[in-house]
């Protein structure tokens, strides 16, 4: 079998900027396997602008953000095997693929990284009731037949979920000349960042009904219609509060999940809030030797946030390469009051990094809020937020002799604040 | 005139509290750069956003070609922009940055390629 220090599953923003880094720390027997036929990922279909601000400090498109990483890995030779599909990985980091050229092929890694992306919650996964006509589509796949193939899907549109890739299809399928009759969220807050609802709603007129849903679909071929309805604070649909748009499209961007049936095929333990592995304060997963970064560890507010975080992941992947698995036992970091999750989740008392960044999503909107974080019964650190909101991705700064010789789990809670 | 606006420059998204007195800008705080004061300064007067959008291309990897205007353009004039750019075709191969249209409607804002996209074979 073929022997390689590293294999990177995905040629996406994470894995593009996972190998630029392990290439820098010295590892530099390495492969990058992308499903598409050109490196880039995600990025290659968000045309619009805003990428790049503090990786480059200026401001540019998904497209050209990734010419950038895809350029660097050129200059550091990086080998991206393109077409290529990972068909299996094993926990003892045997990675099965295929492609045209070399057909199924089986190659032993030292070190795995997953930077796998995620994918679009589909309708299955929420529940509109009605018919199974053409014309809903996850508002990233409408996105793709538009920004890469040149299809518009559709004339009358209604979007569902106000996630940004919802707001940004909004003025998208806008401009090019279809009807967007609106945008409905379950929850009584966007879920989108505040730039997007005013350059991609208020911009064309395009209304938000905040706590609305929708209920059903009608049509036989084609989308005809769709039902509207107000949620009260169940997210149950209030009986009298029907509202009917005749759209032949429905966008869905309700939520996406980190795609994940590798990390389970390999036993690697997941978390139920992120939908991702839970990883140690070297982004390395229960399974020795895989590591996990970008989207597919957890969804991530910018692309910035996620070539930042998988250039972190390639550091403990190439520690590893060199030193081995760190020493001593793993302790948690736990989710306390009001936090959602915290990643990484686990760090070495006995071994700790210099730094160690904890992202950190909040349950709900909070002002004025008071963070504390706590080893046992002591406070590590206590910082004051202004607004803390669940579409925005927080972060906790630990130095080393924070975590040095901890025998406590570390707990991150917001102790005060409110709406 | 006091106004509450949100920076559209990037994802931060600063919260600014503009003071407009007889159509000018007088006072903007809240802006965590200097791009948040010259957004606030347009936006109370002639808002401006930079337009993305997709041009037909032949002979390349795709059908078409994301493409970027080099700078913000009045918002008022994106929906004819938008007319006139769905007229054009281009031929790979194309280098990121290379202008697709120059002058795009007397902005003085050339539109340009926002990627490379390769000759096909």
């Amino acid at each position: 079998m073929k022997k390689v220090q590293a294999i990177i599953i995905g040629g996406g923003s994470a894995g593009l900027a996972a190998a630029v880094s392990l290439k820098k720390n010295g590892i530099e027997d390495i492969i990058v396997i992308e499903k598409d036929s050109e490196p880039g990922g995600i990025l290659e279909q968000c045309i619009h602008n805003g990428f790049g601000l503090q990786t480059f400090k200026e401001q540019l498109s998904g497209p050209a953000y990734a010419e950038r990483f895809i350029r660097m890995a050129e200059e550091a030779n990086v080998r991206i095997l393109l077409n290529t599909m990972v068909t299996k990985l094993s926990a003892d980091r045997i990675v099965e693929y295929v492609n045209p050229e070399e057909g199924c092929v089986q190659v032993q890694a030292e070190a795995v990284i997953l930077a796998v992306g995620c994918y679009e919650r589909p309708r299955g996964g929420i529940t509109i009731t009605g018919t199974r006509p053409s014309g809903i589509y996850t508002a990233g796949q409408a996105q793709r037949y538009l920004n890469i193939d040149g299809y518009m899907v559709g004339k009358k549109v209604f979007i569902l979920g106000s996630g940004d890739i919802g707001l940004i299809m909004a003025r998208r399928m806008t401009l090019e000349g279809a009807k967007v009759c609106g945008v409905a969220e379950i929850m009584p807050y966007s879920n989108g960042l505040p730039r997007n609802m005013k350059q991609c709603l208020e911009d064309f007129d395009i209304p938000l009904y905040l706590s609305h849903t929708v209920t059903e679909v009608f049509g036989k071929d084609r989308l005809e219609k769709i039902e509207v309805m107000e949620v009260d604070e169940n997210r149950n649909p209030i009986p009298g509060t029907e509202q009917y748009f005749d759209v032949d499209t429905l966008l869905l961007s309700v939520g996406l999940i980190p795609e994940n049936h590798l990390a389970d095929q390999a036993g690697i333990r997941m978390d139920p809030a992120t939908k991702g592995p839970v990883v140690d304060d070297r982004y390395m997963t229960s399974v020795e030797g895989i590591f996990a970064c970008g989207n597919g560890l957890h969804v991530h507010d910018l692309v910035d946030y996620v070539s930042l975080q998988a250039a972190k992941t390639a550091e403990g992947a190439a520690a590893y390469l060199k030193n081995g698995k760190p020493q001593g036992e793993l302790r948690s970091i736990r989710n306390g009051n009001q936090v959602s999750y915290c990643v990484p989740a686990a760090f070495y008392p006995n071994d700790p990094p210099e730094k160690l960044t904890v992202y950190f999503r909040v349950r709900t909107p909070m002002d004025n809020a008071e963070l504390v974080i706590r080893s046992g019964d002591t406070v590590i650190r206590k910082l004051k937020k202004q607004k803390l909101l669940p579409s925005v991705m927080e972060e906790a700064l630990l130095l080393q002799k924070d975590l040095s010789g901890l025998t406590d789990d570390i707990t991150i809670e917001i102790t005060e604040g409110g709406k | 005139m006091e106004k509450e606006l949100i920076c559209v420059n990037c994802p931060v998204g600063c919260r600014l509290s503009v003071t407009v007195e007889e159509n000018r800008v007088t006072n903007v705080s809240g802006n965590r750069c200097p791009r948040g004061k010259a957004y606030a300064e347009t936006e109370c007067i002639r808002p401006e956003r930079i337009l993305t959008t997709t041009v037909r291309i032949n002979g390349a990897i795709h059908r078409v070609l994301p493409v970027i205007t080099e700078r913000a353009i009045p918002l008022d004039l994106i929906a004819d922009a938008m007319k006139e750019i769905s007229k054009i075709r281009v031929e790979a191969p194309v280098s990121s940055g290379d202008v697709i249209v120059k002058d795009l409607l007397g902005t003085g804002v050339n539109l340009v390629a926002s990627r490379s996209m390769a000759k096909t074979e």
